[in-house]
């Protein structure tokens, strides 16, 4: 296991495969009374969110508190930061106060892989989405999702996603959670295509290890899992579309849509929903949206992150599985 | 992983497949006896191979007593007082039967009983997960050396060892064959 989680392009199959299998075990801690593990008592770890964020950031709290580590929460507004402090300064500031991990969200691509890098902490860094680049725990969440409604949650341990086809559908271009799929559904062996507005295509998409289509309702019949992507208005700087109805029209889903796929196949989206843009509210309600499954996920998954990273010393070995009376 | 490897040329079975098959079904006797029948027992087994005991000892408790005896795992890795000291651990699986244990006769089952941490680690976990009435801890192997105030309530063979010696537990459901291996800890 690596000692940062940067981007999910850096998981091999066994990796992400170990992760999914660990989350399995994580999710039956909240079946029970106590929702909580001892594992990372006496640990620090700390939130930096630079961008704002619900659910991310309540996710890796709760995952946090689970595994019983300490937990300070940043936020840029309202820190520091709005006075004009660096990256660098916030980093130093917190090795100064001896974190054992930072967990960073950030409007800069490229801010986590910084901070792991610079030498200016020591300590695991745990991305939770910078800019249009990565948001890997969101792409292990919808993996850990898929396989459970597609492979099942017990036939799935050990499994990968080998032959599901998953389609994302909308505005790729600012999309960390389309980067981050394709590159950990690529690993997991699963047939990924983009269906996207013109626009809204990046520039050297040739080279991700997907296929592109313009034509929702061709592919639709076509998919295992279809992931409708949030028009990311923030982001935006140009116009990409000629208005939010014609964008519904040819990129949102409805019911009718939804009609199109296989019996089995599910939607999924990564939150926050726009519905009536480009989801509708009886998709987005409908059984077949596993939406507020994958909230729920999330947090198994980061648990099963946190304590894969941090849950043992330092060193850079692969995790064990032995069990004999030796080392217990 | 390679017995032969870990264990040195001079690993020497202690006990072989009879012996093992014997040693469940007096445990399992000694369970019925001292729990007047059994009918409130849990049996969780500790993965990896406690589990396979644990099973084992639940069908020699039901053609004993007649009754379907629930059976579970209990993993106890993320309850370990070493998880700074080595590299992350992979989770083993934990399965509570569908009634729970509160109020429970609950038996921890394990292959080989060491310093006794394991053990604590487990009823750490057990806290989490329930109340019961009261828990017992069946082992295959007692090897001594303890490092905790924890003793076991059946056990399969007391085994006395050095330090410098491995206690290997095989047994067919993972490693093909039934046998207890005693030999030489290999030095690093």
């Amino acid at each position: 296991m690596m000692r940062h989680l940067i981007s999910a392009a850096d998981l091999t199959r066994d990796d992400a495969v170990q992760i999914l299998d660990t989350a399995e075990e994580m999710a039956r801690v909240a079946d029970r009374p106590i929702k909580k593990l001892p594992t990372l008592r006496g640990r620090t770890i700390c939130n930096l969110f630079f961008e704002d964020s619900t659910r991310t950031r309540i996710s890796f709290e709760a995952a946090e508190k689970r595994l019983s580590a300490d937990v300070i929460n940043f936020a840029a507004k309202g820190s520091s930061v709005s006075k004009g402090e660096s990256l660098k300064d916030t980093a130093q500031t917190l090795e100064a106060m001896g974190v054992d991990a930072v967990v960073i969200r950030h409007g800069a691509s490229g801010a986590p892989f910084r901070l792991a890098t610079s030498g200016w902490i020591d300590a695991p860094v745990i991305n939770a989405g910078d800019g249009t680049h990565q948001h890997p725990t969101q792409a292990l969440l919808d993996a850990f999702t898929m396989r459970r409604r597609l492979v099942g949650r017990d036939a799935g341990l050990g499994q990968d996603l080998a032959g599901k086809r998953i389609t994302l559908v909308g505005d790729v271009l600012h999309s960390r959670v389309a980067r981050s799929n394709v590159d950990l559904l690529h690993t997991l062996g699963a047939e990924v295509t983009l269906v996207a507005p013109p626009t809204l295509v990046p520039v050297g998409v040739e080279t991700w290890p997907c296929e592109v289509s313009y034509d929702l309702d061709r592919v639709l019949p076509k998919s295992d899992a279809v992931m409708m992507l949030r028009v990311q208005r923030e982001r935006m700087n140009a116009a990409f579309f000629p208005t939010e109805r014609e964008y519904s029209r040819r990129y949102g889903l409805d019911g009718e849509r939804m009609a199109k796929m296989p019996e089995h196949a599910i939607v999924m989206h990564p939150g926050p929903m726009v519905r009536g843009m480009e989801i509708t509210a009886e998709v987005a309600d409908s059984d077949r949206c596993t939406a507020v499954e994958q909230v729920a996920n999330g947090v198994s998954v980061r648990m099963a992150v946190l304590y894969l990273l941090l849950g043992g010393n330092d060193s850079d070995s692969a995790v064990t599985h032995t069990r004999t009376e030796e080392n217990k | 992983m390679d017995t032969q490897q870990q264990y040195g040329d001079d690993a020497r079975p202690v006990l072989e497949a009879p012996d093992i098959a014997r040693v469940l079904t007096r445990i399992a006797h000694e369970i019925v006896e001292r729990a007047k029948g059994a009918d409130d027992v849990v049996l969780l087994g500790i993965p990896t191979r406690g589990v396979f005991l644990a099973r084992r000892l639940a069908e020699k408790l039901e053609s004993i007593t007649g009754t379907k005896i629930p059976v579970g795992s209990l993993d106890i890795t993320m309850y370990r007082d070493d998880l700074r000291m080595k590299p992350a651990r992979a989770i083993g699986r934990t399965e509570i039967p569908g009634d729970g244990i509160d109020g429970r006769l609950v038996v921890l089952v394990d292959d080989v009983l060491f310093s006794g941490r394991t053990i604590r680690a487990a009823l750490d976990a057990l806290g989490d997960i329930g109340r019961p009435r009261a828990v017992q801890l069946a082992v295959l192997v007692d090897r001594g050396h303890r490092e905790l105030p924890i003793r076991a309530d059946y056990v399969g063979k007391n085994l006395p060892t050095s330090l410098r010696e491995t206690v290997k537990v095989q047994l067919a459901e993972e490693d093909g064959r039934d046998t207890v291996l005693l030999g030489a800890r290999p030095s690093a």
